[in-house]
């Protein structure tokens, strides 16, 4: 009910929650707007249309055009969708857990257990993310589960900080001694009482992170150790087009079509998610209302 | 603060072993014949047959236990021989120091108009809080934060390279490079730029200058988002305090105020981001300099990541954690002189 009063006030992020609804729809209909064909092993296989080298401008046959080797733009932008969610969503929540569970025991054991944990951080912390993600998945080998994996190993720590320092903050409230009074354990007092006051932020850096994850996966795809070749994946049609940025002469944007819509998928996939957390972060921070 | 300092760079040797030791694991999960491409001088070596590769594994120990194998690693590496990339074809030091001036000169390039950028947009839109201006910055700087990179730098090459070729990719033209490698150029600093105007020749400058454009006009849209969010919160909470309402009351111009009082104050938090942030781009731009063919540490690091060169990576791995280091130290130096309240404490 806040949030919709909220949205009523603030049309830029009703615009976010629409693009995300968009997005969520094509993804659970993707099978309809673009169906696969019978032949096709998986969905994911974006279909080619013959061999031939050079992009295809849209025609009715594609109506956002092919890349090289014929895939279908279309196809590709549609089923991308799903991936998009696959690895972001993935990759947020397997983090959420891992900081979720280092942050909480670091709090909770302290001394050394806490030092040890926390530096273990700072030594991630320390590593240059995109590499580090590359050679991992390179290591891997191609497709979205080494992606994930890569992306999750590398991307954990600032789950881990927040939830400890919330824990730590909250731990000195009333509440939470007048519980320990009653004679609740622990445990009892982190996952009941503490933990559900501390996700707050990690909601919003979760929101957040959804986008940039994406980005990031995109990213590899890009440099070349993501997906396989033909698999619907925005980085991977972005990829394509590098090649064609340059137009024949008297042609400079020749092309066009090879960027525009997988780059406007993810563009509009990341601001979706970059307003739907600005929001989130606006009802939740007071001191960021005005 | 001194005594701050010290710990700060104690930290140092503990992330650089638990580094190494991270990338020694992930090169240790390959098998023995696939690392011995590390070693070999040249492909030809890894053609003699299963025998020559068998000696070769036995001359090297790769079949030793992971400890004896770190041992011996980590030692040469101690003794300043960071080992033989394979894909610079050069010893990692030597790709990564030719390759330092290249991004350094980027990077700044980039920063300077980015922080500049970063303090007039957040201020005037913490000034100007739900009025027009500060919409427009707001979308503007939402905009620029979901903008991918890639997508960015791309449409960049697209309008500017292939529609109107003002900025053509690389880090030089083909005739700029000829001079600069001849013996009557004399290399100063590797930076174009520098070493342009150090040589006196103003046609290699601006060659240089038409190749920076494009991936500084990228690096820095990407980059001053963060920024600008940072400055606008951090002048929404500073004009709010008491002592810009005494300003205000004792009838100084709002300007002043607005200005010279609260801007200052307001800039303390985005020395910390502002750290980090250029820490990061030191740490290589890997996509825009891939984009733009821009020879730097970022396209270096890309590479070798993507060709599992594990020494070249470890030296990079190593170069980014004392890059990062020193930066945080730097900001942690720089901010005494910002507030000289933390001095005091």
């Amino acid at each position: 009910m806040k949030f919709l009063r909220y949205l009523a006030r603030n049309p830029v992020s009703l615009f976010g929650v629409v693009i995300l609804l968009a997005f969520v729809l094509i993804a659970v209909f993707a099978p309809v707007l673009a169906p696969p064909q019978s032949f096709q092993l998986s969905p994911y296989d974006t279909p080619r249309a013959g061999f031939l080298a050079t992009p295809q401008p849209p025609s009715p046959e594609a109506v956002f055009g092919t890349t090289q080797g014929q895939y279908d733009i279309f196809y590709g932008v549609v089923w991308g969708t799903r991936t998009a969610f696959k690895i972001g969503l993935g990759v947020v929540a397997i983090s959420v857990l891992i900081g979720t569970v280092v942050g909480a025991v670091a709090a909770y054991y302290g001394g050394v257990i806490e030092e040890v944990l926390m530096r273990i951080v700072d030594v991630f912390m320390a590593v240059p993310f995109l590499i580090a993600a590359m050679v991992l998945t390179a290591l891997l080998g191609k497709g979205i589960v080494p992606i994930t994996i890569a992306l999750t190993t590398f991307g954990w720590m600032s789950y881990a900080r927040i939830v400890r320092s919330e824990i730590l903050r909250i731990r000195e409230m009333d509440y939470i001694h007048a519980a320990r009074s009653y004679g609740a354990s622990d445990l009892r007092l982190i996952v009941l009482h503490i933990l559900p006051n501390a996700m707050f932020p990690v909601l919003v850096l979760a929101t957040m992170a959804t986008g940039s994850m994406v980005l990031s996966a995109s990213a590899l795809s890009f440099l070349g150790v993501g997906t396989e070749e033909g698999y619907a994946d925005w980085g991977q049609f972005i990829a394509y087009s590098r090649n064609w940025i340059v137009g024949q002469p008297g042609n400079p944007f020749q092309f066009w079509y090879t960027l525009a819509f997988p780059g406007a998928a993810v563009f509009l996939f990341v601001l979706s998610w970059n307003l739907v957390g600005d929001a989130l972060r606006d009802m939740l921070d007071p001191r960021h209302a005005h | 603060m001194l005594n701050y300092a010290l710990r700060r760079l104690m930290m140092l040797p503990i992330v650089l072993f638990a580094l190494s030791l991270m990338i020694f694991a992930l090169q240790m999960s390959l098998s023995p014949t696939q690392r011995l491409a590390a070693y070999a001088p040249s492909p030809d070596y890894l053609k003699g047959g299963q025998e020559s590769i068998r000696r070769m594994i036995e001359q090297y120990g790769l079949n030793d236990p992971f400890y004896i194998q770190y041992g011996r690693w980590i030692g040469g590496i101690l003794t300043g021989n960071l080992g033989w990339s394979e894909t610079a074809r050069q010893p990692v030091s030597t790709a990564l120091m030719s390759l330092f001036p290249a991004t350094l000169e980027l990077v700044v390039l980039a920063f300077v108009p980015c922080l500049l950028l970063a303090v007039f947009l957040g201020s005037r839109a913490g000034i100007y809080l739900n009025r027009w201006p500060d919409h427009v910055i707001r979308i503007f700087t939402i905009l620029g934060w979901s903008f991918p990179v890639y997508v960015f730098g791309l449409l960049m090459l697209l309008i500017f390279y292939s529609a109107l070729d003002w900025f053509p990719p690389g880090r030089l033209s083909q005739w700029a490079q000829t001079v600069v490698s001849s013996s009557d150029f004399v290399r100063y600093t590797g930076a174009n730029t520098i070493d342009a105007l150090l040589n006196g020749n103003l046609a290699i400058f601006g060659d240089a200058l038409r190749h920076l454009a494009a991936p500084v006009i990228t690096l820095t849209y990407v980059n001053v988002a963060s920024m600008t969010r940072v400055m606008r919160t951090s002048m929404l909470e500073t004009l709010r305090q008491d002592y810009v309402r005494t300003a205000r009351a004792k009838g100084l111009p709002r300007r002043v105020v607005e200005l010279r009082h609260a801007r200052r104050n307001a800039l303390l938090p985005l020395a910390t981001i502002a750290g980090m942030e250029l820490a990061v781009m030191m740490g290589g731009v890997v996509i825009t300099e891939t984009i733009f063919d821009y020879a730097g540490l970022g396209q270096f690091a890309a590479k070798t990541a993507a060709n599992l060169d594990f020494p070249a990576v470890l030296g990079f791995g190593l170069y980014f954690a004392v890059v990062l280091v020193i930066m945080n130290l730097v900001v942690d130096l720089i901010y005494p002189l910002l507030d000289p309240r933390v001095k005091t404490q």
